[in-house]
């Protein structure tokens, strides 16, 4: 069932930009938008798409940090690490994370819902600590604000 | 009559609560059948403020900071059911905010003003001028009045942009390329960012006058994924320019073709770098190019190509509109114009300053910033981005001019400018800053130089 999703996901990313041109980069992230993630079972069959070795796009989704090689969780965190929000208290605030989380950067909690990434900045330097949920901005964190954030995260999964 | 109220949709704005009080004030707008119509517009750039609400009135734009979602009924009750004027989140006429008032914006000038994705209103605030006039020159009277202007690269080299455009368009070729690098990717800096979330037409317009200007058909702008708002503003306004007949084969009637396409990076510091940029559009890992040859002769594709910065780009249309002395005549020395410089990091009035070259550090951090937030002496700041300088306190006379920084053995860079209070431990600085080399060197030298000048 999984598999069929990420077929169609995967060749209609191809059939989209087939006459792209340098089209890795947009192909792989329709995949990874509609998926979470780039699948390891994908690369060959984009590399068959686009006309490029295996290899190859191995070597693109490795180097660009973006780019996840395993299903995340339901919801995504992603925090600053950056130096303005560093400034402001961004290390109290992702300790704070990785405790109430009970995990380290690139890792899920046990139960699969919440993802931990690092990110080196968002553009919100002028109100740190930031980050994204699920691609929404908090701004001006404080560790109180994390027991918040993954009390409403952990609320929303018990809801559906 | 209807009465305009406008709620920023830049995303620091919305980190900080903006679409709470969007949803609070459409809801208490609908339930007293109020003839209200509420206005997303971009941020003012005093993110200090945000979200800062501003309402249309007789005397001007009355705006009210830091809202609130539970400000919002006793905000509506001030604002029109006559309750008294004073609201404790007053700031009164937003344009005679001191911070605001003593700027000198020119590429920001339509910032907070506008509806980002309004056409109406981008024309309505001397948008497209600039192409007008532009259209009617000549390629390489374009490319002289840009010359004149002593414009810059924004983006970090400083390299004149006349002397650019030159080299392209003397690069005699069927396919040249315009290619915007929007990877914003210091700490620090987000006037690319706001420039695409809250004036995105201005971007269009600064391509579509590069690309008469050389001869060029196609652009680019490569947008850090870390900046999924602006993608969402900027698809929105590629849209409707072409609607409108701004892009596209046919551009303005002018039977000149020119479009654009929006390229979203993957999170690599080092595709900030114009040829790891340029690798990166051709669909490659982002490994540095041996240069020469240059971009603007050989560049993507193997075609001649400008990669100009957002800041860069935008700052086009006014220098097209005005002429080159209107905006030479800011800016001291060889720094000619003016530079959006944005105060972040441990800084009370953190935002968008865009000032004439010239200005001082400690004016920037006292006189717009208010010093730290901690309320702690500064101790240092840092400038340039990771590849930049930590400055002390001593030097904070230093007058923001390209020549001046580098003789003090600093550099303007992106001209973000992230403050530090005495707390800093600058070992740990050192160390992250070295970790963050590690992690975004591209690997092609070996040992990365990236790392060696922290080392
Ligand atoms: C490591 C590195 C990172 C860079 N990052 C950026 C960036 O994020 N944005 C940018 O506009 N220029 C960046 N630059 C500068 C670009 O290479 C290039 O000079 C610039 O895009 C040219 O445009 P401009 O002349 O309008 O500044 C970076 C340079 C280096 C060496
Ligand atoms: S290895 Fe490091 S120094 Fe060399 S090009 Fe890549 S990022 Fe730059
Ligand atoms: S440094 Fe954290 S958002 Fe820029």
């Amino acid at each position: 069932m999984v598999s069929t999703n990420q077929e169609a996901v995967i060749s209609a990313a191809l059939e989209k930009h087939s006459s792209t041109e340098g089209a890795l980069l947009p192909i792989l992230h329709e995949i990874q938008d509609a998926l979470g993630y780039i699948p390891s079972d994908s690369i060959d069959v984009i590399g068959k798409g686009i006309n490029r070795s295996r290899a190859e796009v191995h070597g693109v989704v490795s180097f660009y940090h973006h780019f996840r090689t395993h299903k995340p969780g339901r919801h995504i965190i992603q925090v600053c690490r950056s130096e303005a929000c560093q400034a402001v208290g961004a290390v109290e605030v992702i300790e704070k994370l990785k405790r109430t989380l009970g995990i380290d950067f690139h890792e899920s909690t046990l139960d699969g819902q919440i993802t931990l990434e690092p990110i080196y900045c968002l553009g919100h330097c002028a109100c740190g600590p930031a980050l994204m949920v699920n691609g929404e901005p908090r701004a001006k964190m404080t560790p109180d604000h994390v027991d918040n954030l993954v009390n409403e995260l952990r609320t929303k999964n018990h809801d559906d | 009559m209807t009465t305009k109220i406008f709620i920023p949709r830049d995303s620091s704005a919305i980190g900080l609560g903006a679409n709470l009080v969007a949803d609070a004030f459409t809801r208490v707008v609908q339930s007293n059948n109020a003839d209200v119509q509420i206005v997303r517009n971009g941020s003012r750039g005093l993110i200090w403020m945000e979200p800062l609400v501003e309402v249309e009135t007789e005397t001007g734009r009355q705006g009210y900071a830091n809202v609130t979602s539970n400000d919002v009924d006793s905000l509506f009750k001030t604002m029109f059911a006559g309750a008294s004027d004073h609201h404790e989140k007053s700031v009164g006429p937003v344009e005679e905010i001191p911070y605001l008032k003593n700027q000198e914006r020119l590429c920001f000038a339509r910032n907070g003003i506008t509806d980002p994705t309004s056409i109406e209103d981008y024309l309505g605030n001397d948008g497209y001028r600039g192409l007008k006039v532009a259209l009617s020159l000549d390629a390489k009277s374009i490319v002289e009045i840009v010359t004149q202007s002593g414009l810059r690269g924004r983006g970090g080299a400083a390299f004149p942009t006349g002397i650019k455009w030159n080299t392209v368009l003397n690069c005699p070729s069927d396919q040249k390329y315009i290619v915007c690098n929007a990877d914003e990717g210091d700490s620090g800096t987000f006037s690319d960012r706001m420039t695409i979330e809250g004036d995105p037409f201005a971007l269009i317009e600064g391509m579509t006058i590069a690309a008469l200007a050389v001869g060029a058909t196609k652009g680019y702008v490569y947008l850090r994924s870390e900046y999924p708002h602006a993608e969402e503003v900027f698809t929105e306004a590629l849209l409707i320019a072409r609607a409108h007949g701004y892009l596209g084969e046919n551009v303005c009637g002018s039977k000149r073709s020119f479009d654009i396409e929006l390229r979203r990076a993957a999170g690599a510091y080092i595709c900030g770098e114009e040829t790891s940029m340029l690798e990166s559009l051709e669909g490659k890992r982002g490994l540095v190019r041996p240069k020469p040859p240059l971009p603007a002769i050989s560049g993507l594709f193997g075609q001649p190509t400008v990669v100009n910065n957002v800041v860069t780009l935008s700052s086009i249309p006014f220098i097209l509109a005005n002429g080159a002395s209107a905006y030479k005549d800011y800016g001291m020395g060889r720094s000619m114009g003016t530079l959006p410089i944005q105060l972040a990091g441990n800084i009370k009035r953190g935002g968008l300053v865009e000032k004439a070259f010239g200005v001082t550090l400690n004016e920037l951090l006292y006189d717009f910033g208010g010093g730290s937030a901690s309320g702690k002496p500064i101790r240092t700041l840092q400038i340039g981005g990771p590849l930049g300088a930590y400055i002390p306190e001593s030097q904070f006379d230093l007058k923001l001019d390209y020549e001046t920084f580098s003789a003090a053995g600093a550099m303007i860079g992106h001209g973000g400018i992230v403050v530090f209070d005495q707390t800093v431990n600058m070992a740990s600085m050192a160390r992250f800053a070295m970790e963050f080399c590690a992690i975004e060197s591209c690997g092609k030298c070996t040992p990365c130089r990236l790392s060696l000048i922290h080392i």
